[in-house]
């Protein structure tokens, strides 16, 4: 009977997770409109810019990193394999076709997880527990606009770019292994790249990339404004809102990947 | 004003306020005191809804707050500054950002004017010369006194203080005390002040309330409080500490220590 109870209660508690995820979904989202220039509150979109440096600008060398590391070991797995066969140029297509529809969006989301969401999650979990959010309230200032929405503005625009990047940079630690291996120029290779990726890849990564960057932010701040407890419980926020995100991630590109197959195989 | 009525609130199966009463009238200072677990924050953050009672209403100029609408409690917050425990300053804002976030959110005044609040509102705190500096720079006293500029930016009718004095020397907590008269004086608002300290609430209250375990035991002004014969309000006067539950197994186990500590030296 126990047993019972506590699968109920977990599973209660997931429901009632996902149900204040999806609130707060909402609720960032109306309230996007008020974090942009002209038509949204003054000054606002100063924070969302400052927020597009910290998720953006500074995760560029990280990602630069991992994208180039990520993209030379997968066409070396590949090249390996495809060497024997005589067929070393489809390192190309993997390459680029690999990237554009699946590493580069899930590079940069872990990436973007790692770094932003747990910043997210800790930074709004602090303003709790040292009531800065129950001051706003009580100022008549809603945390969602004030504190989600600019960060939602900001990842929405920023992770997109990040994943392009993060496109450009594998497909170039790509085209470094085929010259190390077979001599072709770099300009060929673009050109090899070109005819092999069509803007279906790009679209259906950028399309990721964008649901990645609202379960980022929507999870590290939902981790935050669940903080309760002393400065300890923003530390364990922190963790769970990376753990959350990364695990949300992952279930996300799987259901969007099957649907895309199928779209596509018809 | 504001007019609290049988305010009950059960956390798990813990009665933290039991069926609480009280009436704050316009233009008075109103301290409510108890002893640390009385349920003084609780009530407090109920006041200012940032919670849903179990049972029971809190109106504020006659508004049931838990029952308008979020226009009307918007309306309803606009009209209270709050100044909390921690004092709850942006640390990523400087002072002058702090005082004037609410001016910029919530008023349509121009940019200048607004400085101009600002800056008025920090010299009538003191604070005229520190308003550039970060909260993080300034000592306990003077973020204290920040929380209140903060939350007197928008010309409020109630203001509330939670634990004013706490973590403050006594002359930081008296010059407070001060701040909190003038702002009465000058203004009239009504200040309704949770606190623990005697000393700051016999100066400050026009009245006072108390509460023990959860329920409403005075609601008096201070000359009648002060000479209160009820005897949980005389212990807290008094400053009489609880007997010590102790059992036979308890005091053995202290007379060993005891024992050992003598046979150290």
């Amino acid at each position: 009977m126990k047993f019972l109870e506590a699968i109920g209660n977990s599973v209660i508690d997931r429901l009632a997770y996902v149900g204040g995820l999806t609130i707060q979904f909402w609720s960032g989202l109306r309230s996007t409109p008020r974090v942009l220039p002209i038509a949204g509150k003054r000054g606002r979109w100063r924070v969302a810019i400052r927020q597009m440096a910290v998720i953006g600008v500074d995760a560029v060398p990280m990602i630069g990193i991992m994208s180039m590391c990520a993209g030379f070991i997968l066409a070396m797995q590949v090249g390996s394999e495809l060497r024997r066969w005589g067929a070393l140029q489809y390192v190309m297509d993997v390459v680029a076709v690999g990237f554009t529809r699946e590493l580069g969006p899930i590079l940069t989301a872990v990436v973007v997880s790692g770094r932003s969401g747990s910043a997210f999650s800790a930074e709004i979990g602090t303003m709790v527990v040292t009531s800065e959010i129950d001051a706003l309230r009580t100022m008549a200032l809603d945390p969602i606009e004030f504190v989600l929405a600019p960060k939602y503005v900001a990842a929405l625009i920023t992770i997109p770019c990040l994943t392009v990047l993060s496109n450009a940079f594998g497909i170039l630690a790509g085209a470094a292994f085929m010259y190390i291996s077979t001599k072709i120029t770099l300009a060929m290779y673009l050109r090899y790249i070109y005819n092999s990726i069509d803007l279906h890849d790009i679209f259906t990564g950028l399309l990721k990339s964008l649901v990645f960057a609202t379960i980022i932010v929507n999870v590290g701040c939902m981790e935050g404004f669940r903080t309760r407890g002393g400065p300890d419980a923003v530390g364990r926020s922190a963790t769970s809102a990376v753990v959350r995100s990364t695990y949300l991630v992952i279930l996300a590109d799987v259901f969007f990947t099957a649907i895309f197959y199928l779209v596509h195989r018809d | 004003m504001i007019s609290v009525a049988d305010l009950t609130v059960v956390y798990e199966d813990r009665r933290v306020l039991n069926s609480v009463n009280l009436d704050i009238e316009p233009g008075e200072v109103m301290v409510l005191l108890g002893g640390s677990g009385s349920g003084k924050t609780t009530m407090l953050r109920h006041i200012i809804g940032l919670e849903r009672p179990g049972s029971g209403t809190v109106r504020v100029h006659g508004i049931d707050i838990n029952r308008c609408s979020a226009k009307e409690l918007e309306g309803i917050r606009r009209t209270m500054g709050v100044a909390f425990q921690e004092c709850a300053l942006f640390n990523s804002m400087s002072i002058e950002e702090n005082v004037s976030l609410p001016l910029h959110e919530l008023t349509t005044l121009a940019d200048p004017v607004i400085e101009i609040m600002t800056y008025m509102k920090l010299a009538a705190v003191g604070l005229g010369e520190a308003s550039k500096r970060m909260p993080q720079e300034l000592s306990g006293g003077m973020k204290k006194r920040a929380a209140v500029a903060r939350a007197t930016a928008l010309d409020p009718e109630i203001l509330i203080f939670d634990e004013p004095s706490s973590g403050l020397d006594p002359i930081v907590a008296a010059g407070l005390d001060d701040l909190i008269l003038l702002l009465k004086r000058a203004f009239h608002m009504t200040i309704l002040v949770v606190t623990h300290a005697l000393s700051s609430a016999f100066r400050i209250a026009d009245r006072v309330a108390m509460l023990y375990n959860g329920s409403l035991i005075a609601v008096d002004s201070k000359e009648s409080f002060r000479s209160s014969t009820n005897p949980h309000i005389r212990q807290f006067l008094d400053r009489v500490a609880d007997p010590i539950d102790s059992s036979p197994a308890v005091e053995e186990h202290l007379r060993e220590l005891a024992g050992m500590a003598g046979e150290k030296r």
